[in-house]
């Protein structure tokens, strides 16, 4: 027994190695298996300040491009009030609707730091629990999905971009309903594939891809990018698509957190599914 | 006192804020990530305890994670660039034995040889780093291409800042 201590002491800078390399590599697999509730994240005061300081500073060299989206959403929103409609049908009208409840309520958040650089990117956001934000909300912008939630502090959280190698979405082709699945592959921050599209599908370069609304995360028909060019892949059954995003994801500065209202009510009905099979 | 605290400190404060708040916000084309912050395990003394060295690559590396939402990626490769460093050393020096405190300075070492530790270092890191990102080896090709084209810019990074160093009137700053 003595020995090996001695044996271990005269080795220490090995074994203090290989104690710090396990403990990495613990906290590598627990970040990547589980939703993360430890404190050494983006979301955290430190960091999240930082950041926040540092965005505060920055901002102001985007506001023209920031006023310009806005009025531009402002329009579509116009566009869409009930005023702006010509009746044409006088024997129909609402009132206190139920037939139609909303689903989907969004939360604005202001992006504090964002990366396109990795091959596997975050971002975090200045909206954190006080205001309403949860892990697993959707995030989006005007022109397209951006990511999910994945840690949520006080003040601030961090978001999975959709540039990351885990980050799978549920997509569809707008024209004809055909579901497929965007990942990204990696190094062109504007580019992501879309799979499993089978090959009797016609398909056509620009033809726009949109979330499909089954994951419950997205509302349906929030819009992704367009088709870029598809192919089969050798020794593969379905088309693989090059999508060519809406987003600019190198320059997000404001964007809304997706809570569904229903989120809740939707989950336990899978569990109750999946426990009773 | 072995460790002069609070040079280390500010040493750590001012390498680490230029990796978070400049470089990290810089894009280069989806291949090149340079790191700046190993410079501080490259700065530190010849003669810094095993496990001084593990500890603070640790908590260096920790932080660099805390920062970019990647828990023990950074901290696994830098501990594991700080193993290296004395084999490293041993390997590319003719003389071993430095006066005590003595870091590897341009000044110093000659150019040639901080080119060689810096680069073989890097090197290492930037692999480890981008391999555990990534998490499989499907992609292996594409790693090691954004290993060697991102080894080229924090190299050239951290040459410069030894240069800058390198100059007597401002090496007392830092």
């Amino acid at each position: 027994m003595r020995n090996l201590f001695n044996f271990i002491l005269r080795h220490y800078f090995f074994f203090l190695f290989v104690l710090i390399q396990v403990i990495c590599l613990l906290l590598i697999i627990q970040n990547h298996t589980h939703q993360r509730s430890f404190f050494v994240n983006s979301s955290n005061r430190i960091a999240g300040s930082i950041y926040k300081v540092h965005s505060n500073i920055t901002q102001y060299f985007a506001l023209k491009k920031v006023n310009e989206q806005l009025s531009e959403e402002n329009n579509l929103l116009w566009s869409m009030i009930p005023g702006s409609y010509l009746k044409t049908d006088q024997n129909i009208f609402t009132f206190r609707d139920t037939l139609h409840q909303r689903q989907f309520s969004f939360i604005n958040a202001r992006v504090i730091n964002n990366n396109v650089r990795n091959r596997n990117n975050y971002l975090t956001l200045d909206k954190g629990r006080l205001h309403g934000v949860r892990p697993d909300m959707g995030v989006v912008t005007s022109e397209g999905v951006i990511g999910i939630v994945k840690d949520v502090s006080a003040n601030f959280s961090s978001v999975i971009s959709l540039l990351h190698s885990e980050m799978q979405i549920s997509a569809k082709i707008q024209k004809n309903d055909h579901l497929g699945t965007i990942i990204w592959e990696g190094f062109n921050p504007t580019m992501v594939t879309m799979l499993y599209i089978p090959p009797h599908v016609e398909l056509e370069k620009g033809d726009t891809i949109v979330t499909s609304g089954f994951s419950h995360i997205f509302p349906e028909a929030i819009a992704i990018g367009v088709i870029g060019d598809f192919e089969v892949r050798r020794g593969d059954n379905f088309f693989t698509l090059d999508v060519e995003l809406f987003t600019d994801f190198n320059n997000l500065k404001y964007v809304q957190v997706v809570k569904n209202i229903f989120s809740r009510e939707l989950h336990e009905l899978e569990i109750l599914s999946r426990t009773r099979r | 006192m072995e460790f002069n605290f609070l040079k280390y400190t500010g040493r750590f404060i001012l390498i680490l804020g230029i990796q978070v708040v400049i470089l990290n916000q810089i894009y280069l084309g989806g291949f090149i990530t340079p790191y700046f912050y190993p410079l501080f395990i490259l700065l530190l003394p010849f003669d810094t305890k095993g496990y001084n060295l593990l500890l603070v690559a640790f908590i260096v590396g920790l932080t660099m994670d805390m920062f970019s939402d990647s828990l023990g990626m950074h901290a696994s490769a830098t501990v594991l660039m700080a193993f290296m460093r004395p084999f490293i050393i041993q390997l590319i020096s003719v003389k071993t034995d430095f006066e005590q405190g003595t870091e590897p300075r341009m000044g110093i070492m000659g150019s040639g040889w901080i080119f060689m530790y810096t680069i073989i270092l890097i090197f290492i890191h930037h692999l480890s780093l981008f391999m555990l990102e990534i998490f499989r080896f499907t992609e292996f090709g594409q790693t090691l291409l954004r290993t060697l084209l991102s080894t080229i810019a924090s190299v050239a990074l951290i040459m410069l800042a030894h240069l800058l160093l390198s100059n007597p009137r401002k090496s007392r700053a830092i």
